[in-house]
Protein backbone atom coordinates (compact mmCIF):
# COMPACT_ATOMS: atom_id res chain seq x y z
CA UNK A 1 0.00 0.00 0.00
CA UNK A 2 1.32 3.57 -0.71
CA UNK A 3 1.47 4.90 2.55
CA UNK A 4 4.09 6.65 4.60
CA UNK A 5 4.07 7.55 8.02
CA UNK A 6 6.11 10.25 10.39
CA UNK A 7 7.59 9.91 13.35
CA UNK A 8 7.07 13.01 15.59
CA UNK A 9 8.79 13.65 18.51
CA UNK A 10 7.75 16.48 21.59
CA UNK A 11 10.75 18.00 22.66
CA UNK A 12 11.53 21.11 25.00
CA UNK A 13 13.99 23.97 23.03
CA UNK A 14 16.87 23.20 23.91
CA UNK A 15 20.58 21.61 23.30
CA UNK A 16 20.38 17.89 23.65
CA UNK A 17 17.22 16.40 22.50
CA UNK A 18 18.25 15.80 19.18
CA UNK A 19 21.18 13.94 20.15
CA UNK A 20 19.47 11.91 22.82
CA UNK A 21 16.64 11.29 20.15
CA UNK A 22 19.79 10.00 17.14
CA UNK A 23 21.12 7.99 19.97
CA UNK A 24 18.49 6.00 20.78
CA UNK A 25 17.44 5.51 17.00
CA UNK A 26 21.39 4.80 15.77
CA UNK A 27 21.47 2.59 18.70
CA UNK A 28 18.33 0.67 17.69
CA UNK A 29 19.94 0.53 13.66
CA UNK A 30 17.15 2.55 12.86
CA UNK A 31 18.43 4.99 9.46
CA UNK A 32 16.75 8.25 9.85
CA UNK A 33 15.66 9.18 5.57
CA UNK A 34 14.52 13.18 6.05
CA UNK A 35 14.60 14.82 9.22
CA UNK A 36 12.38 18.01 10.05
CA UNK A 37 12.08 20.47 12.96
CA UNK A 38 9.28 22.72 13.61
CA UNK A 39 10.06 24.92 17.01
CA UNK A 40 7.04 27.25 19.09
CA UNK A 41 7.34 28.87 22.27
CA UNK A 42 10.30 27.18 24.41
CA UNK A 43 9.23 23.47 22.51
CA UNK A 44 9.47 21.90 19.48
CA UNK A 45 8.32 18.63 17.52
CA UNK A 46 11.02 16.78 15.66
CA UNK A 47 9.82 14.92 12.36
CA UNK A 48 11.46 11.78 11.65
CA UNK A 49 11.36 9.77 8.17
CA UNK A 50 13.30 6.75 9.17
CA UNK A 51 13.50 3.18 7.27
CA UNK A 52 11.81 0.81 10.29
CA UNK A 53 9.00 2.67 12.13
CA UNK A 54 8.12 0.08 14.26
CA UNK A 55 10.91 -0.72 16.24
CA UNK A 56 11.92 2.97 16.36
CA UNK A 57 8.47 4.41 17.98
CA UNK A 58 8.80 1.32 20.28
CA UNK A 59 12.58 1.78 21.29
CA UNK A 60 11.89 5.83 21.67
CA UNK A 61 8.62 5.28 23.57
CA UNK A 62 10.11 3.02 25.85
CA UNK A 63 13.00 5.45 27.03
CA UNK A 64 10.21 7.95 27.75
CA UNK A 65 9.91 9.89 24.99
CA UNK A 66 6.53 11.61 23.82
CA UNK A 67 6.24 10.09 20.63
CA UNK A 68 3.43 10.32 17.62
CA UNK A 69 3.18 8.15 14.26
CA UNK A 70 0.88 9.56 11.96
CA UNK A 71 0.55 9.49 7.96
CA UNK A 72 1.52 11.74 5.88
CA UNK A 73 1.30 12.14 2.16
CA UNK A 74 4.66 11.36 -0.06
CA UNK A 75 4.81 12.72 -3.16
CA UNK A 76 7.76 12.56 -5.33
CA UNK A 77 8.78 15.08 -7.52
CA UNK A 78 10.58 15.30 -10.79
CA UNK A 79 13.75 17.15 -10.15
CA UNK A 80 13.71 20.59 -12.66
CA UNK A 81 12.77 23.59 -12.42
CA UNK A 82 8.82 23.93 -12.02
CA UNK A 83 9.10 20.20 -10.40
CA UNK A 84 7.44 21.64 -6.88
CA UNK A 85 5.01 24.19 -8.83
CA UNK A 86 3.69 20.74 -10.38
CA UNK A 87 2.46 18.88 -7.12
CA UNK A 88 1.53 22.49 -5.11
CA UNK A 89 -0.59 23.58 -7.92
CA UNK A 90 -2.41 20.43 -8.30
CA UNK A 91 -2.92 19.79 -4.18
CA UNK A 92 -4.25 23.53 -4.54
CA UNK A 93 -6.46 22.66 -7.30
CA UNK A 94 -7.96 19.89 -4.87
CA UNK A 95 -7.92 22.12 -2.31
CA UNK A 96 -5.85 20.08 0.32
CA UNK A 97 -4.09 22.29 2.52
CA UNK A 98 -0.32 21.34 3.62
CA UNK A 99 -0.14 21.97 7.44
CA UNK A 100 4.13 21.08 7.57
CA UNK A 101 6.38 20.10 4.44
CA UNK A 102 9.53 19.22 4.14
CA UNK A 103 11.73 16.89 1.51
CA UNK A 104 13.07 13.47 1.54
CA UNK A 105 15.86 12.56 -0.81
CA UNK A 106 16.34 8.97 -1.79
CA UNK A 107 18.86 9.42 -4.99
CA UNK A 108 20.55 12.52 -4.97
CA UNK A 109 19.85 14.91 -8.31
CA UNK A 110 17.46 11.47 -9.46
CA UNK A 111 14.12 11.25 -7.02
CA UNK A 112 13.07 13.32 -3.96
CA UNK A 113 9.65 13.26 -2.21
CA UNK A 114 7.82 15.89 -1.08
CA UNK A 115 6.69 14.70 2.04
CA UNK A 116 2.99 16.98 3.72
CA UNK A 117 1.36 16.67 6.52
CA UNK A 118 -2.27 17.68 5.82
CA UNK A 119 -5.10 17.29 7.65
CA UNK A 120 -7.02 14.37 6.35
CA UNK A 121 -4.15 11.90 4.67
CA UNK A 122 -6.95 9.30 3.56
CA UNK A 123 -9.34 12.42 2.04
CA UNK A 124 -5.86 13.93 -0.15
CA UNK A 125 -5.15 10.31 -1.07
CA UNK A 126 -8.44 10.04 -2.71
CA UNK A 127 -8.47 13.19 -4.37
CA UNK A 128 -5.17 12.71 -5.86
CA UNK A 129 -6.14 9.20 -7.18
CA UNK A 130 -6.34 10.06 -10.84
CA UNK A 131 -3.51 12.18 -11.05
CA UNK A 132 -0.34 11.50 -12.68
CA UNK A 133 1.76 11.62 -8.94
CA UNK A 134 4.17 8.86 -7.88
CA UNK A 135 3.70 8.16 -4.26
CA UNK A 136 6.62 7.15 -1.71
CA UNK A 137 5.82 3.73 -0.04
CA UNK A 138 7.47 2.11 3.01
CA UNK A 139 8.41 -0.84 1.15
CA UNK A 140 10.34 0.71 -0.50
CA UNK A 141 9.99 2.60 -4.26
CA UNK A 142 8.43 0.80 -6.55
CA UNK A 143 11.34 0.21 -9.58
CA UNK A 144 9.35 1.10 -12.76
CA UNK A 145 10.13 2.70 -15.98
CA UNK A 146 6.94 4.16 -16.48
CA UNK A 147 4.57 6.44 -14.89
CA UNK A 148 1.99 4.60 -13.27
CA UNK A 149 -1.52 5.30 -11.90
CA UNK A 150 -1.52 5.45 -8.23
CA UNK A 151 -4.06 3.51 -6.27
CA UNK B 1 3.10 64.98 62.68
CA UNK B 2 0.01 63.05 64.49
CA UNK B 3 -3.29 62.96 62.17
CA UNK B 4 -5.64 61.90 65.52
CA UNK B 5 -3.05 62.59 68.29
CA UNK B 6 -5.06 61.69 70.97
CA UNK B 7 -5.93 58.74 69.71
CA UNK B 8 -2.73 57.38 68.48
CA UNK B 9 -1.08 58.78 71.56
CA UNK B 10 -3.76 57.17 74.16
CA UNK B 11 -2.51 55.75 77.25
CA UNK B 12 -2.91 51.89 77.64
CA UNK B 13 -5.57 51.71 80.17
CA UNK B 14 -7.92 53.73 78.50
CA UNK B 15 -7.05 52.32 74.99
CA UNK B 16 -8.21 48.51 76.61
CA UNK B 17 -11.19 50.16 77.93
CA UNK B 18 -12.11 51.51 74.52
CA UNK B 19 -11.29 48.28 73.04
CA UNK B 20 -13.60 46.44 75.48
CA UNK B 21 -16.48 48.81 74.71
CA UNK B 22 -15.74 48.42 71.34
CA UNK B 23 -15.33 44.47 71.08
CA UNK B 24 -18.79 43.74 73.26
CA UNK B 25 -20.54 46.23 70.38
CA UNK B 26 -18.87 44.19 67.67
CA UNK B 27 -19.95 40.77 69.13
CA UNK B 28 -23.52 41.64 70.09
CA UNK B 29 -23.43 43.18 66.16
CA UNK B 30 -22.20 40.08 64.97
CA UNK B 31 -24.28 37.74 67.16
CA UNK B 32 -27.18 38.97 66.36
CA UNK B 33 -27.24 39.95 62.56
CA UNK B 34 -24.58 37.42 60.95
CA UNK B 35 -26.12 33.59 61.02
CA UNK B 36 -22.59 32.01 61.52
CA UNK B 37 -21.43 33.70 64.29
CA UNK B 38 -24.79 33.12 66.03
CA UNK B 39 -24.15 29.18 65.26
CA UNK B 40 -20.54 29.10 66.18
CA UNK B 41 -21.59 30.88 69.63
CA UNK B 42 -23.99 28.09 70.40
CA UNK B 43 -21.60 25.28 69.29
CA UNK B 44 -19.46 26.95 72.26
CA UNK B 45 -22.63 27.46 74.41
CA UNK B 46 -20.99 31.24 74.21
CA UNK B 47 -23.36 34.80 74.70
CA UNK B 48 -22.23 37.99 73.84
CA UNK B 49 -22.67 38.60 77.56
CA UNK B 50 -19.97 36.45 78.32
CA UNK B 51 -17.59 38.83 77.05
CA UNK B 52 -16.99 40.42 79.75
CA UNK B 53 -13.27 41.64 79.68
CA UNK B 54 -10.23 41.59 76.87
CA UNK B 55 -8.89 38.25 78.99
CA UNK B 56 -12.42 37.01 77.33
CA UNK B 57 -11.41 37.11 73.71
CA UNK B 58 -10.05 33.36 73.28
CA UNK B 59 -13.27 32.35 74.15
CA UNK B 60 -14.52 33.77 71.02
CA UNK B 61 -14.72 31.27 67.91
CA UNK B 62 -12.48 31.88 65.58
CA UNK B 63 -12.59 32.68 61.51
CA UNK B 64 -11.11 31.43 58.53
CA UNK B 65 -10.89 32.24 54.92
CA UNK B 66 -12.87 28.57 54.64
CA UNK B 67 -15.60 30.57 56.71
CA UNK B 68 -15.84 33.52 54.33
CA UNK B 69 -15.75 31.10 51.41
CA UNK B 70 -18.22 28.79 52.82
CA UNK B 71 -20.65 32.16 53.36
CA UNK B 72 -19.93 33.78 49.88
CA UNK B 73 -21.72 36.06 48.68
CA UNK B 74 -23.55 37.43 51.58
CA UNK B 75 -23.42 35.47 54.39
CA UNK B 76 -21.30 37.58 56.22
CA UNK B 77 -23.01 40.62 56.23
CA UNK B 78 -24.03 42.29 59.09
CA UNK B 79 -26.54 45.02 57.68
CA UNK B 80 -29.15 45.22 55.03
CA UNK B 81 -27.39 44.80 51.33
CA UNK B 82 -28.65 48.59 50.70
CA UNK B 83 -26.17 49.93 53.83
CA UNK B 84 -23.34 48.27 51.67
CA UNK B 85 -21.51 50.88 49.28
CA UNK B 86 -18.16 49.02 48.15
CA UNK B 87 -17.33 45.32 47.44
CA UNK B 88 -13.63 44.33 47.58
CA UNK B 89 -12.88 40.73 46.82
CA UNK B 90 -9.96 38.47 47.74
CA UNK B 91 -8.29 35.41 45.61
CA UNK B 92 -9.65 31.95 47.73
CA UNK B 93 -8.10 28.72 47.12
CA UNK B 94 -10.93 27.48 45.32
CA UNK B 95 -12.83 29.02 42.10
CA UNK B 96 -14.70 31.40 44.52
CA UNK B 97 -13.01 34.51 46.26
CA UNK B 98 -13.85 36.07 49.58
CA UNK B 99 -16.43 38.84 49.86
CA UNK B 100 -15.74 41.88 52.02
CA UNK B 101 -18.26 44.50 51.94
CA UNK B 102 -18.10 48.19 53.52
CA UNK B 103 -20.94 50.52 54.36
CA UNK B 104 -20.30 54.39 53.77
CA UNK B 105 -19.30 54.45 57.73
CA UNK B 106 -16.35 51.84 56.97
CA UNK B 107 -15.13 53.04 53.86
CA UNK B 108 -14.37 56.59 55.47
CA UNK B 109 -12.73 54.80 58.06
CA UNK B 110 -10.64 52.90 56.55
CA UNK B 111 -9.32 56.22 54.79
CA UNK B 112 -9.06 57.54 58.15
CA UNK B 113 -6.61 54.82 59.39
CA UNK B 114 -3.96 55.44 56.24
CA UNK B 115 -4.77 59.05 56.67
CA UNK B 116 -2.75 58.32 59.99
CA UNK B 117 -0.11 56.29 58.25
CA UNK B 118 0.42 58.90 55.80
CA UNK B 119 1.12 61.87 58.34
CA UNK B 120 2.81 59.70 60.80
CA UNK B 121 5.16 59.29 57.25
CA UNK B 122 5.65 63.17 56.80
CA UNK B 123 3.04 63.57 54.08
CA UNK B 124 1.42 66.82 53.58
CA UNK B 125 -1.25 68.88 51.83
CA UNK B 126 1.33 69.70 48.88
CA UNK B 127 2.79 65.95 48.18
CA UNK B 128 1.73 63.77 45.08
CA UNK B 129 1.02 60.81 45.36
CA UNK B 130 1.13 57.86 42.60
CA UNK B 131 -0.39 54.75 43.10
CA UNK B 132 1.00 52.02 41.57
CA UNK B 133 -1.01 49.45 42.81
CA UNK B 134 -3.86 47.44 41.41
CA UNK B 135 -7.06 49.20 41.10
CA UNK B 136 -10.40 47.01 40.54
CA UNK B 137 -11.34 44.15 43.22
CA UNK B 138 -8.33 44.48 45.10
CA UNK B 139 -8.32 46.90 48.26
CA UNK B 140 -4.72 47.71 47.42
CA UNK B 141 -5.00 50.79 45.34
CA UNK B 142 -8.51 52.08 46.27
CA UNK B 143 -7.83 52.09 49.67
CA UNK B 144 -4.66 54.16 49.72
CA UNK B 145 -6.41 56.29 47.42
CA UNK B 146 -9.42 57.86 49.42
CA UNK B 147 -7.04 58.16 52.51
CA UNK B 148 -4.14 60.18 49.99
CA UNK B 149 -7.48 61.98 49.04
CA UNK B 150 -8.80 62.59 52.76
CA UNK B 151 -5.48 63.96 53.91
CA UNK B 152 -5.63 66.02 50.84
CA UNK B 153 -2.67 65.08 48.49
CA UNK B 154 -2.94 65.12 44.59
CA UNK B 155 -3.33 61.48 44.22
CA UNK B 156 -1.99 60.05 40.71
CA UNK B 157 -3.93 56.90 40.59
CA UNK B 158 -1.37 55.68 38.06
CA UNK B 159 -2.35 51.72 38.68
CA UNK B 160 0.38 48.86 38.10
CA UNK B 161 2.84 48.47 35.21
CA UNK B 162 3.33 50.67 31.86
CA UNK B 163 6.64 51.63 33.43
CA UNK B 164 7.06 54.69 30.85
CA UNK B 165 4.66 56.02 31.80
CA UNK B 166 5.21 55.74 35.36
CA UNK B 167 8.15 57.40 34.73
CA UNK B 168 6.62 60.30 32.88
CA UNK B 169 4.04 60.97 35.29
CA UNK B 170 6.66 60.51 38.21
CA UNK B 171 8.65 63.61 36.05
CA UNK B 172 5.48 65.65 34.90
CA UNK B 173 3.69 65.89 38.40
CA UNK B 174 6.38 65.50 40.63
CA UNK B 175 5.62 63.14 42.39
CA UNK B 176 6.59 62.61 45.70
CA UNK B 177 5.00 59.74 47.20
CA UNK B 178 5.22 56.27 45.65
CA UNK B 179 2.69 53.35 46.56
CA UNK B 180 3.79 50.15 44.89
CA UNK B 181 5.22 46.48 45.97
CA UNK B 182 8.16 45.51 46.39
CA UNK B 183 9.16 43.52 43.55
CA UNK B 184 7.96 46.51 41.18
CA UNK B 185 9.99 48.71 43.18
CA UNK B 186 12.78 46.68 42.42
CA UNK B 187 12.04 46.68 38.83
CA UNK B 188 11.36 50.85 38.86
CA UNK B 189 14.69 50.91 40.08
CA UNK B 190 16.06 47.87 37.19
CA UNK B 191 14.55 49.97 34.25
CA UNK B 192 14.93 53.56 35.57
CA UNK B 193 18.61 52.71 36.18
CA UNK B 194 19.07 50.69 31.96
CA UNK B 195 17.65 54.23 30.98
CA UNK B 196 20.50 56.26 32.70
CA UNK B 197 17.97 57.75 35.12
CA UNK B 198 18.82 59.48 38.07
CA UNK B 199 16.57 59.67 40.86
CA UNK B 200 18.10 62.98 41.92
CA UNK B 201 16.35 64.49 38.92
CA UNK B 202 12.95 63.56 40.01
CA UNK B 203 11.12 64.41 42.96
CA UNK B 204 10.45 61.84 45.31
CA UNK B 205 10.76 61.68 48.73
CA UNK B 206 9.07 58.53 50.07
CA UNK B 207 7.50 54.83 49.32
CA UNK B 208 5.42 52.59 50.74
CA UNK B 209 5.69 49.09 50.32
CA UNK B 210 3.73 46.36 50.62
CA UNK B 211 1.21 43.75 49.85
CA UNK B 212 4.38 41.38 49.56
CA UNK B 213 6.93 39.96 52.06
CA UNK B 214 10.11 41.70 51.46
CA UNK B 215 13.54 41.92 53.64
CA UNK B 216 15.59 44.91 55.37
CA UNK B 217 18.41 44.80 52.80
CA UNK B 218 15.37 45.09 49.95
CA UNK B 219 14.61 48.47 51.51
CA UNK B 220 17.81 49.57 52.29
CA UNK B 221 18.17 48.75 48.90
CA UNK B 222 15.11 50.82 47.25
CA UNK B 223 16.30 53.62 49.60
CA UNK B 224 19.55 54.01 48.54
CA UNK B 225 18.73 53.92 44.91
CA UNK B 226 15.88 56.16 44.53
CA UNK B 227 17.32 58.29 47.77
CA UNK B 228 14.02 58.17 49.56
CA UNK B 229 12.34 56.99 52.91
CA UNK B 230 10.64 53.65 52.20
CA UNK B 231 7.96 52.42 54.92
CA UNK B 232 6.81 49.27 55.14
CA UNK B 233 2.95 48.81 55.14
CA UNK B 234 0.95 45.59 55.92
CA UNK B 235 -2.85 44.84 55.31
CA UNK B 236 -5.62 42.46 54.27
CA UNK B 237 -7.97 42.88 52.17
CA UNK B 238 -10.62 40.81 54.89
CA UNK B 239 -9.73 43.50 57.53
CA UNK B 240 -9.80 46.33 54.98
CA UNK B 241 -7.05 45.98 53.01
CA UNK B 242 -3.85 48.94 53.55
CA UNK B 243 -4.00 50.53 56.64
CA UNK B 244 -4.19 47.93 58.92
CA UNK B 245 -0.33 48.32 60.42
CA UNK B 246 2.25 50.66 58.79
CA UNK B 247 5.90 52.14 59.92
CA UNK B 248 6.43 55.74 61.90
CA UNK B 249 9.51 57.62 61.11
CA UNK B 250 11.60 55.28 63.72
CA UNK B 251 11.16 52.54 60.82
CA UNK B 252 11.55 49.91 63.22
CA UNK B 253 8.15 48.02 63.38
CA UNK B 254 4.61 48.68 62.20
CA UNK B 255 2.41 50.32 64.42
CA UNK B 256 -1.15 48.55 64.46
CA UNK B 257 -4.37 50.54 64.84
CA UNK B 258 -5.17 48.98 68.24
CA UNK B 259 -8.33 51.22 68.82
CA UNK B 260 -9.47 49.58 65.30
CA UNK B 261 -8.06 45.97 65.67
CA UNK B 262 -7.64 43.82 68.62
CA UNK B 263 -4.44 42.06 67.65
CA UNK B 264 -3.19 38.55 68.80
CA UNK B 265 -0.60 36.20 67.93
CA UNK B 266 -1.32 32.38 67.93
CA UNK B 267 0.42 29.37 67.92
CA UNK B 268 -1.06 28.27 64.55
CA UNK B 269 -1.28 24.42 65.68
CA UNK B 270 -2.73 24.83 69.40
CA UNK B 271 -4.23 28.08 69.26
CA UNK B 272 -2.73 29.23 72.36
CA UNK B 273 -1.75 33.12 72.84
CA UNK B 274 1.74 33.92 72.15
CA UNK B 275 3.39 37.01 74.13
CA UNK B 276 5.01 39.64 73.02
CA UNK B 277 8.34 39.19 71.17
CA UNK B 278 7.25 35.59 70.19
CA UNK B 279 6.39 34.64 66.35
CA UNK B 280 3.70 33.00 65.75
CA UNK B 281 0.24 33.87 63.38
CA UNK B 282 -1.49 37.16 63.54
CA UNK B 283 -5.25 37.14 64.36
CA UNK B 284 -7.10 40.10 64.51
CA UNK B 285 -10.58 41.39 65.43
CA UNK B 286 -12.22 44.25 63.62
CA UNK B 287 -14.06 46.58 66.15
CA UNK B 288 -15.49 49.69 64.38
CA UNK B 289 -16.49 47.24 60.76
CA UNK B 290 -20.46 47.83 60.50
CA UNK B 291 -21.29 46.09 57.23
CA UNK B 292 -18.75 42.87 58.00
CA UNK B 293 -17.45 42.70 61.69
CA UNK B 294 -15.16 39.37 61.73
CA UNK B 295 -14.01 38.21 64.59
CA UNK B 296 -10.13 36.76 65.26
CA UNK B 297 -9.31 36.59 61.90
CA UNK B 298 -6.85 33.88 61.03
CA UNK B 299 -4.73 35.80 58.62
CA UNK B 300 -2.52 33.19 58.24
CA UNK B 301 0.99 35.75 58.29
CA UNK B 302 3.64 35.29 60.76
CA UNK B 303 4.88 37.90 62.69
CA UNK B 304 5.42 39.26 66.52
CA UNK B 305 4.10 41.66 68.47
CA UNK B 306 7.45 44.56 69.48
CA UNK B 307 7.43 44.80 72.52
CA UNK B 308 8.77 47.99 74.48
CA UNK B 309 7.18 51.80 73.77
CA UNK B 310 8.10 53.59 70.11
CA UNK B 311 10.11 56.71 70.40
CA UNK B 312 7.75 58.36 68.62
CA UNK B 313 4.81 58.84 71.09
CA UNK B 314 2.28 56.22 69.53
CA UNK B 315 1.29 53.62 72.04
CA UNK B 316 -0.54 51.35 69.51
CA UNK B 317 1.99 48.53 69.71
CA UNK B 318 4.16 47.38 66.46
CA UNK B 319 4.45 44.44 64.75
CA UNK B 320 7.66 43.27 63.03
CA UNK B 321 7.98 42.65 59.06
CA UNK B 322 6.19 39.88 58.27
CA UNK B 323 7.89 36.61 58.40
CA UNK B 324 6.37 33.90 56.16
CA UNK B 325 3.14 32.10 55.97
CA UNK B 326 1.24 29.32 57.24
CA UNK B 327 -0.10 28.15 54.41
CA UNK B 328 0.94 28.03 50.98
CA UNK B 329 0.38 31.68 49.29
CA UNK B 330 2.59 33.46 47.10
CA UNK B 331 2.03 37.00 45.72
CA UNK B 332 2.79 37.90 42.21
CA UNK B 333 2.26 42.10 41.80
CA UNK B 334 0.45 42.45 44.76
CA UNK B 335 -2.20 39.77 44.19
CA UNK B 336 -2.69 36.85 46.44
CA UNK B 337 -1.87 33.25 44.45
CA UNK B 338 -2.67 29.87 45.92
CA UNK B 339 -1.23 27.05 44.00
CA UNK B 340 -4.24 25.01 44.42
CA UNK B 341 -6.13 27.86 42.31
CA UNK B 342 -3.31 26.74 39.65
CA UNK B 343 -3.40 23.00 40.30
CA UNK B 344 -7.22 23.29 39.87
CA UNK B 345 -7.00 24.77 36.27
CA UNK B 346 -4.66 22.44 35.00
CA UNK B 347 -6.91 19.17 36.14
CA UNK B 348 -9.59 20.27 33.70
CA UNK B 349 -7.44 20.75 30.86
CA UNK B 350 -7.03 16.83 29.39
CA UNK B 351 -3.64 17.50 27.36
CA UNK B 352 -1.84 18.40 30.67
CA UNK B 353 0.03 16.00 33.41
CA UNK B 354 -0.67 17.58 36.96
CA UNK B 355 3.35 17.85 37.51
CA UNK B 356 3.99 21.88 37.60
CA UNK B 357 5.88 23.84 38.80
CA UNK B 358 5.58 27.56 39.87
CA UNK B 359 8.59 30.05 38.85
CA UNK B 360 8.65 33.55 39.67
CA UNK B 361 11.29 35.24 38.03
CA UNK B 362 10.63 38.61 38.42
CA UNK B 363 8.27 41.16 39.13
CA UNK B 364 6.72 41.09 35.73
CA UNK B 365 7.33 37.22 34.80
CA UNK B 366 5.62 34.17 36.51
CA UNK B 367 6.05 31.12 34.59
CA UNK B 368 4.65 28.15 34.93
CA UNK B 369 5.64 24.67 33.90
CA UNK B 370 3.50 22.21 33.16
CA UNK B 371 4.43 18.44 31.47
CA UNK B 372 2.17 17.49 28.51
CA UNK B 373 0.10 13.97 28.86
CA UNK B 374 2.30 11.41 26.25
CA UNK B 375 -1.23 10.07 25.28
CA UNK B 376 -2.78 13.12 24.13
CA UNK B 377 0.55 14.41 22.03
CA UNK B 378 -0.25 13.76 17.82
CA UNK B 379 2.89 14.95 16.51
CA UNK B 380 1.40 18.80 15.72
CA UNK B 381 3.05 21.90 16.65
CA UNK B 382 -0.37 24.08 15.82
CA UNK B 383 -1.95 21.81 18.72
CA UNK B 384 0.80 22.34 21.11
CA UNK B 385 0.68 26.03 20.39
CA UNK B 386 -2.81 26.28 20.81
CA UNK B 387 -2.81 23.96 24.26
CA UNK B 388 -0.05 26.91 25.27
CA UNK B 389 -2.59 29.37 24.97
CA UNK B 390 -5.24 27.74 26.66
CA UNK B 391 -3.60 27.37 29.79
CA UNK B 392 -2.03 30.84 29.42
CA UNK B 393 -5.99 32.00 28.77
CA UNK B 394 -7.45 29.13 31.79
CA UNK B 395 -4.62 30.61 34.40
CA UNK B 396 -5.44 34.43 33.45
CA UNK B 397 -8.55 34.43 34.23
CA UNK B 398 -8.48 32.25 37.43
CA UNK B 399 -5.10 34.26 39.07
CA UNK B 400 -5.48 37.33 37.00
CA UNK B 401 -1.82 37.78 36.35
CA UNK B 402 -1.01 36.51 32.88
CA UNK B 403 1.62 33.90 33.36
CA UNK B 404 4.15 32.62 30.89
CA UNK B 405 3.43 28.79 30.51
CA UNK B 406 6.26 26.30 29.49
CA UNK B 407 5.25 23.09 28.27
CA UNK B 408 7.42 20.20 29.01
CA UNK B 409 8.26 16.63 28.45
CA UNK B 410 6.88 14.23 30.71
CA UNK B 411 8.93 13.51 33.59
CA UNK B 412 11.01 17.25 33.50
CA UNK B 413 10.27 17.80 37.09
CA UNK B 414 10.32 16.26 40.06
CA UNK B 415 7.11 14.36 41.65
CA UNK B 416 6.49 17.03 44.00
CA UNK B 417 5.56 15.93 47.75
CA UNK B 418 4.63 19.18 49.43
CA UNK B 419 4.50 22.64 49.03
CA UNK B 420 7.98 23.69 48.62
CA UNK B 421 9.19 22.10 45.85
CA UNK B 422 5.81 23.58 43.79
CA UNK B 423 7.54 26.93 44.02
CA UNK B 424 10.42 28.63 43.08
CA UNK B 425 10.77 32.06 43.90
CA UNK B 426 14.24 33.89 42.50
CA UNK B 427 12.90 37.20 43.17
CA UNK B 428 15.13 37.80 46.31
CA UNK B 429 13.16 40.33 47.85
Amino acid sequence: MDKLRQLSIFSENKPGRLRKITKVLAEEGVNILAINIASSNGFGVIKFIVDKFEPAYQKLKQKGFTVSLNEVLAIELTDRPGGLFEVAALLSKKRINIENAYVLILESRKKAFLIADVKDVEKAKKLLEHENLRFYREEGPKKKKNARRVK
Amino acid sequence: MFWQKDIETISRSALEELQLKRLKQTVGLAYKNIPFYKEQFSKLNLKPNDITSLKDVPKLPFTTREDLRENYPFGMLAVPKEQVVRLHTSSGTTGKPKAIFFSKKDVDRAAELIARCLIMTGVKKDDVLQNMMTYGLFTGALVMHYGAEKVGVLVIPAGPGNTKRQIALMQDFKTTTLHLTPSYALYLAGVMNNEGLDPKDFSLRRAYMGSEPYSEETRKKIEKFFKIDVYNSYGLSEMNGPGVAFECTEKNGMHLWEDNFIMEIINPETGERMPEGEEGELVLTTLYREAMPILRYRTRDIAMIIPGKCKCGRTHRRISRIIGRTDDMIIVRGVNIFPQQIERVLMGIKAVAQNYQIVLESYDLMTIRVEISKELFDGKVEHLVNLQSEITEKLRAEILVKPKVELLEPGTLPVSEGKTTRVIDKRTL
